[in-house]
């Protein structure tokens, strides 16, 4: 289970960034913003290599103390992170690709999404984006579908209590 | 060597080094022995016996007692070495060859092993022989030695595994197995595979690190709680020995703690790869480690004082670096930051969270209990290890020295703080650096340096700024308002609270409270007064809508001018304003014209209300704040033809797109903002702005004439001005003056003539205000009447075209001039009334033409005439008024069609004569007729018109016509002319009564020639003997032309000839037949001279012949006057009158149509005509007027039947 999950823009604004214990937002936003700085490097790092191999994941961004923090990006120079608790040892390198791919699709979603406007921030729930509880259904709120019926790829179906990502 | 191993493992080269040691039994391995490094890998048995006698007696038995301890230890692994002499070999040269030692200790010994013994010859002599002996020796040694060392090897690895395959069993030690696996290590390192040997520590490492999850997961080997014990010491790792012998030792004596572990296998770990040349890695496994030694810890729950893991940390991270540091380059450091930086990041973050605890941070320094505390610490990192005890700046001495004062513990802080933060900018890691800022600012800020602070928060915010973090600019924000409020940068701290008052992340508390600051300092009685604080709206308040009243934002001078705005406040509380400026901007358009206001009204054609744009304002997204192009497409076409030139998309907003990317400004708004000074100003006091959208409505009078541009919106509070420095959208209104003006135009699409037709007046005030009095003076035109209708009204309008009253009009006739008193109506008003006129047929005018109509000024063209005119005459009636405003009179046309177009024609039958007047209706109205009269103007006596009219009421409708004939009766000799005029009254059919009588509508015209002179009767008889004509067959035309009066008036021209009193003129006659039922045959013209008296006849007979069968019409008869040529005539023949001549007879020649059967007669003219060219002196035809000539034979018929023999039916078919 991920901790804080984030979607930046290719500008490195955060597109949406929602994280499970919410006292604690600010220090993610300061995590999550930090590991800007190795995605930037792994990409520019990477280059070329990485667009032909396909490959988003970006692996283990860095470590911290508490947490580990993980990268990914699209085609489209979007970038997902990831923090995990490092004392959940049961998530290996297979399930954050996985989580991310889940990620990646839900994002898929919201582009397909006519109603949302490429740039803008993502909004999890229609209680607009004052709402201290945030992500009441889906973070990838489609305006019709409702979350029960997505199914399988509703993978980031989180509650203010509940975990943020389940699978 | 080659070394092959089991397992598929590629073969290495390796190095084995060995010892060779006396054999004692007692080092042979025991049962379970784990040690490999000790281990006999080849025993080898030397003898230097050459006697077979003593090899029988001693040898033989001590290599049998050899071999036999050696199997009982099951080691097969031996060498029999039989070193020869050659100074031995010379006593016993008889020695037979075949009994040698050797052999015997090869049948002996080495039964199916037979390379188990070497024989070494001379070892001390230097001869080629003594070279190969000692070469075969040394290649069996190795050869041997390695059979026997992967033999042994694989064993061991066996054991090993086998060993780990039992660690779920109680009672399995992981120390024990450590201590096996490393050896194998050490066998590894030994051969200098040091990435065999690293796999064997990496394996135990993640062997343990499995054990510390799974315990952490309730699965615990009992073997763990071991490592669980309270860590006591905790200093740090030391990288400098190869082994660490002391950690070694504890382990075997399963003493270690976790750390103690950690830090052995981690030194081995870093050994083995500063060996492999991979320092970087080992910097990267640190980071690793330490992290995950903090993990296993807190999973382990093992009891660590407060701060000794960071100690521990702190230590390590710094022994790390200074190793990796000790076995690099500078240059090698440099390009490798990437990987160290983490470290000192680490470190720096450790340093830090000490400093905190031992309370080094604190303002007033550290109390007992910090102390206490730091004295703890210092405890359990025990005494400085040896090897660095030389070494001025290890982490044990940093670590002790930075806690033992304030002072020290702020130095080492800050050089690894700024040594961290250049390291993460130079790699381009600038968040990270910005971050690591931020820790540095709250350091500073604690010991109350908030200048020194500043720096890093505004850095660490511009980059969050930048990147739009909503949540750390708004953290940052708070920390930097603090700092702002102690440095007592007044202006900077109001324009951080003010962001932070409108910033949605925080607690209505804390919003409330920086609100408060604001309203605060703004309350406070300044000792300045004119001191002004000048902040950026944005963030106090939005700017929403804007709202024009009224909504074309175009207002006359003097006129009043509403504009509503909506401001979004962003301040949780409600905030009360002294006043809401706007600044104005006046510029005077130099075109006039464009501040009419006719001109405003049609092109701006907005509603009003103009929205801003939602600032991007909690959220400033630089890349994305662009708008969004505005792309349309464009088609330029030809002026000519309309054909498209090019085409293309342009986009409006370049001027948006493509300006300038500001760096810093556009982000963090400039604190210095411009207050512009302008004279213009609207202003609203006194104005409580509550939280979200207030509307405040600005009232105007517009004073000047021009554009006036909105350029700054400015609110009070106190000495406090948020100011919104420039207002985009362009906002205008604009003032106008206008003159006042008149405008007269007809209600319908034309005006008819002789009926009343309304006509609109619309009195535009513009600036000048009609007061009681005041009257448009219309002078009279003649024939147009101003009808005064009592009941009539005018309506006054406002500008924006809101009915506002409505009066009665008077109006007061005298004979030149109408006066119509205008009701009073303010400036910039529209007055608007309705008059009735109608235009009076004017003197008639002599109707020398049949259709021309008798009015005034008759419009008409040539090309009117020759259409046969659907379009009805048009007459301009001038009217000059004078306004009140203007000494000038405006003279207005109103012009005035005639609904009807009127022709005459004579009619006759034999010598009575009708006249039949045709009126024709073109307009879309129906009329009523009466009354028609026909009188006769000249007033003869003698002339009679009878009216054959039986109607006097008669209805014409749109588009048609109505006819009336009189006859003319005379009774003495008839007049050459008649002047008529006709005249019929009417009036719109729809209209029940008219409140005056209408003019009669009149036409005069005048009928000459009517008289009959001759009567034309053509006859047509069949062939003689026939009943009836036959197509084909000839038939005779008699042609009887009878004069019907005496000499008149008329016949007095060149034509008559006098000759004894009788009176004779000369007519040509012709047979024309324009629709070619006959063929003339032999002359169709002719001339003859007629008689002038009455009743004188001359008959004409020609052959004539039909073309078809059925009732055909005669041929035309016509006659022409003959005037001879007449030599005063002929002088005066110019081009003019060749051409008159010419047009003359080729007009004959037009009526007549392309006719095969009178082809022959018109050649006859024509050669007569051509003739009549060549020579000069030419008689001229006159066609007699229609009124002359009566053709008592038109429309008689004759029968013409088909020809017997014509069987022939053609039948074409195409």
């Amino acid at each position: 289970m991920a901790v804080c999950i984030a979607v930046i823009a290719k500008e490195n604004y955060p597109l949406y960034i929602r994280s499970t214990p919410t006292e604690n937002e600010l220090k993610f936003h300061y995590m999550v913003h930090t590991s800007l700085d190795v995605v930037d490097e792994k990409i520019s790092a990477m280059g070329k290599a990485l667009v032909d191999q396909r490959e988003l994941y970006l692996g283990l961004l860095y470590p911290t103390e508490d947490y580990k923090v993980y990268g990914y990006v699209t085609n489209s120079k979007v970038k997902f992170v990831m923090v995990v608790d490092s004392s959940n040892t049961a998530l290996r390198d297979n399930e954050i690709r996985s989580m991310f791919r889940k990620l990646h699709n839900s994002y898929t979603d919201v582009m397909c999404n006519p109603f949302y406007n490429p740039g803008d921030r993502i909004q999890s729930s229609p209680g607009g984006p004052y709402s201290r509880v945030r992500i009441q259904s889906r973070w990838a709120l489609l305006p019709v579908s409702d979350p029960v019926q997505v199914g399988p790829t509703s993978c980031v179906r989180s509650s203010p209590a509940g975990p943020l990502i389940t699978w | 060597m080659e070394w092959r191993r089991s397992y598929g493992r590629a073969p290495k080269m390796i190095h084995l080094e060995s010892n060779f040691v006396q054999f004692k039994e007692e080092l042979l391995p025991k049962e379970g022995n784990k040690a490999l490094l000790t281990f006999p890998f080849l025993h080898i048995y030397w003898t230097e016996c050459c006697d077979t006698e003593v090899y029988k007696a001693t040898v033989k038995d001590d290599l049998t007692k050899w071999q036999n301890v050696l199997k009982a230890h099951s080691s097969v692994d031996w060498l029999i070495v039989i070193v020869e002499n050659d100074a031995k070999k010379k006593n016993k040269t008889n020695i037979l060859p075949r009994t040698s030692i050797v052999d015997k200790i090869r049948n002996d010994f080495c039964n199916k092993q037979s390379d188990r013994c070497v024989v070494l010859s001379d070892p001390l002599k230097d001869s080629s022989r003594t070279q190969e002996s000692w070469n075969a020796f040394l290649t069996k040694l190795r050869t041997l030695l390695l059979m026997s060392f992967t033999k042994n090897l694989g064993k061991f690895e066996d054991d090993m595994r086998t060993l780990r395959e039992k660690r779920t069993e109680p009672g399995w030690s992981f120390c024990e197995y450590f201590m096996v696996q490393e050896e194998l290590a050490f066998v590894f390192e030994m051969l200098q595979q040091f990435e065999d040997a690293l796999v064997q520590y990496d394996e135990l490492d993640a062997l343990f690190s499995q054990y510390v999850v799974n315990f952490g997961a309730g699965d615990g080997a009992n073997w763990l709680t071991f490592f669980c014990q309270p860590v006591k010491s905790w200093n740090g790792l030391i990288l400098r020995k190869p082994i660490d012998m002391e950690k070694r030792e504890s382990i075997q004596r399963r003493e270690a703690t976790l750390l103690d572990l950690r830090s052995y296998l981690f030194s081995r770990q870093c050994t083995l790869l500063l060996f492999l040349q991979r320092p970087w890695e080992v910097a990267q496994r640190a980071l690793e480690l330490l992290h995950n030694c903090v993990q296993e810890l807190k999973l382990l729950e093992v009891s660590v004082p407060p701060g000794a893991l960071d100690c521990w940390v702190f230590l390590s991270c710094l022994e790390v670096l200074q190793r990796i540091e000790g076995c690099c380059d500078r240059a090698q450091i440099d390009s490798n930051i990437a990987h160290t930086v983490g470290l000192w990041s680490y470190a720096t973050e450790k340093l830090k969270s000490l400093g905190y605890l031992c309370g080094l941070v604190s303002e007033k320094g550290p109390n007992s209990e910090d102390l206490n505390r730091t004295v703890d610490l210092l405890a359990g990192l025990g005494a400085e290890r040896p090897e660095t005890a030389n070494t001025a700046q290890s982490p044990y001495k940093k670590l002790k020295e930075a806690l033992s004062s304030v002072e020290a513990f702020e130095k080492h802080y800050l050089d690894l703080s700024h040594a961290t933060i250049e390291m993460y900018t130079s790699i381009g890691r600038i968040r990270s650096a910005k971050f690591v800022g931020k820790d540095l600012a709250e350091f500073y800020m604690r010991k109350k340096a908030p200048q020194k602070a500043e720096i890093y928060l505004q850095g660490a915010l511009k980059n969050y700024l930048a990147e739009g973090w909503a949540l750390p600019i708004t953290h940052t924000r708070k920390q930097l308002a603090e700092c702002q409020k102690h440095l007592g940068q007044i202006e900077n701290y109001l324009q951080t609270s003010s962001l932070l008052a409108s910033d949605h992340h925080l607690t209505e508390e804390e919003r409330k409270h920086f609100c408060q600051e604001i309203l605060d300092f703004a309350s406070q009685p300044s000792d300045n007064p004119g001191h002004k604080i000048v902040l950026p709206m944005q963030s106090f308040a939005q700017l929403r809508d804007l709202h024009f009243d009224p909504s074309n934002a175009v207002v006359h001078v003097g006129g009043v001018l509403c504009i509503e705005i909506t401001m979004y406040s962003q301040m949780p509380v409600p905030v009360h304003v002294e006043q809401i400026v706007v600044n104005v901007h006046f510029s005077i358009e130099k075109n006039s014209y464009r501040k009419t206001a006719e001109w405003l009204t049609k092109h701006k054609t907005s509603n009003g209300i103009i929205n801003f744009p939602p600032e991007t304002a909690p959220f400033p997204v630089s890349q994305n704040s662009l708008p969004a192009l505005e792309l349309y497409e464009m088609f330029e076409r030809s002026p000519s033809d309309n054909s498209l030139n090019t085409t293309g998309i342009i986009c409006r907003n370049v001027h948006m797109l493509l300006r300038r990317q500001e760096s810093s400004s556009s982000l963090e708004m400039p604190s210095g903002v411009a207050l512009e000074e302008g004279a213009h100003l609207l202003r609203c006091s006194h104005v409580t702005l509550e939280p979200g959208a207030n509307q405040i409505t600005f009232r105007t009078q517009a004073k000047e004439p021009g554009t006036y541009t909105l350029r700054q919106l400015c609110a009070s509070v106190g000495s406090v001005w948020f100011v919104l420095p420039h207002i985009y959208p362009i906002v205008q209104y604009d003032v106008y003056s206008q003159e006042p003006q008149l405008h007269v135009e007809p209600l319908a699409d034309s005006l008819l003539a002789g009926i009343p037709q309304k006509v609109k007046f619309t009195v535009t005030t513009g600036h000048y205000t009609i007061k009681n009095g005041d009257s448009l003076q219309l002078s009279n035109a003649e024939a147009m009447l101003i009808l005064c209708q009592a009941e009539s009204r005018a309506m006054v309008y406002s500008n924006t075209r809101e009915q506002s009253s409505d009066a009665a009009l008077r109006i007061q006739s005298s004979d030149k001039v109408t006066s119509i008193s205008l009701p009073v109506a303010p400036a910039y008003h529209v007055i608007e009334f309705e008059l009735e006129v109608l235009s009076l047929p004017s003197a008639p005018a002599l109707g020398g033409e049949s259709d021309m109509l008798g009015m005034a000024e008759p419009h008409r063209k040539h090309k009117d005439k020759q259409k046969t005119g659907h379009c009805m005459v048009t007459t301009d009636h001038k009217v000059s008024i004078d306004c009140p405003w203007s000494i000038y009179s405006t003279v207005i046309a109103l012009t005035f069609s005639v609904p009807f177009r009127t022709t005459h024609a004579l009619l006759s039958s034999g010598t009575r004569k009708y006249v039949q007047v045709c009126v024709q209706n073109l307009s879309e109205l129906d009329f009523q007729l009466s009354d028609s009269y026909l009188v006769d103007t000249s007033d003869s006596t003698d002339l009679q018109l009878v009216p054959l009219n039986t109607q006097s009421q008669q209805p014409i409708y749109s588009k048609q016509s109505v006819f009336f004939v009189w006859e003319l009766k005379w009774t003495e000799e008839p007049p050459p002319s008649l002047h008529c005029r006709f005249s019929v009254g009417f009036s719109p059919a729809s209209e029940e009564q008219l409140s005056i009588s209408l003019k009669p509508y009149t036409y005069e015209f005048k009928v000459e020639n009517f008289f009959t002179l001759y009567n034309v009767k053509a006859e047509i008889f069949p062939p003689s003997g026939m009943e009836y004509c036959r197509t084909g067959s000839l038939c005779s035309l008699e042609v009887l032309i009878t004069r019907l009066s005496d000499l008149l008036e008329v016949d007095k021209d060149e034509a008559l000839t006098e000759s004894d009193e009788h009176f004779s003129t000369k007519l040509m006659y012709e047979v024309v037949d324009n629709s070619s039922n006959w063929a003339v045959c032999g002359k169709s013209c002719g001339v003859i001279s007629m008689p002038v008296a009455a009743r004188a006849t001359h008959r004409v007979h020609m052959e004539v012949m039909p073309l078809f069968a059925g009732y055909l019409p005669l041929p035309d008869v016509r006659l022409f006057k003959y005037l001879p040529h007449h030599s005063a005539h002929s002088s005066q023949l110019d081009a003019d009158s060749w051409i008159e001549n010419d047009s003359l007879s080729v007009d004959k020649h037009g009526d007549d149509q392309p006719d095969s059967s009178s082809l022959k007669s018109r050649g006859s003219v024509h050669s007569a005509c051509s003739s009549e060219h060549k020579g000069l002196p030419m008689p001229r035809l006159q066609a007699l007027p229609a009124g002359q000539v009566f053709n008592s034979s038109s429309g008689t018929q004759v029968l013409v039947i088909p020809s017997q023999d014509d069987h022939v039916l053609e039948v074409s078919v195409t």
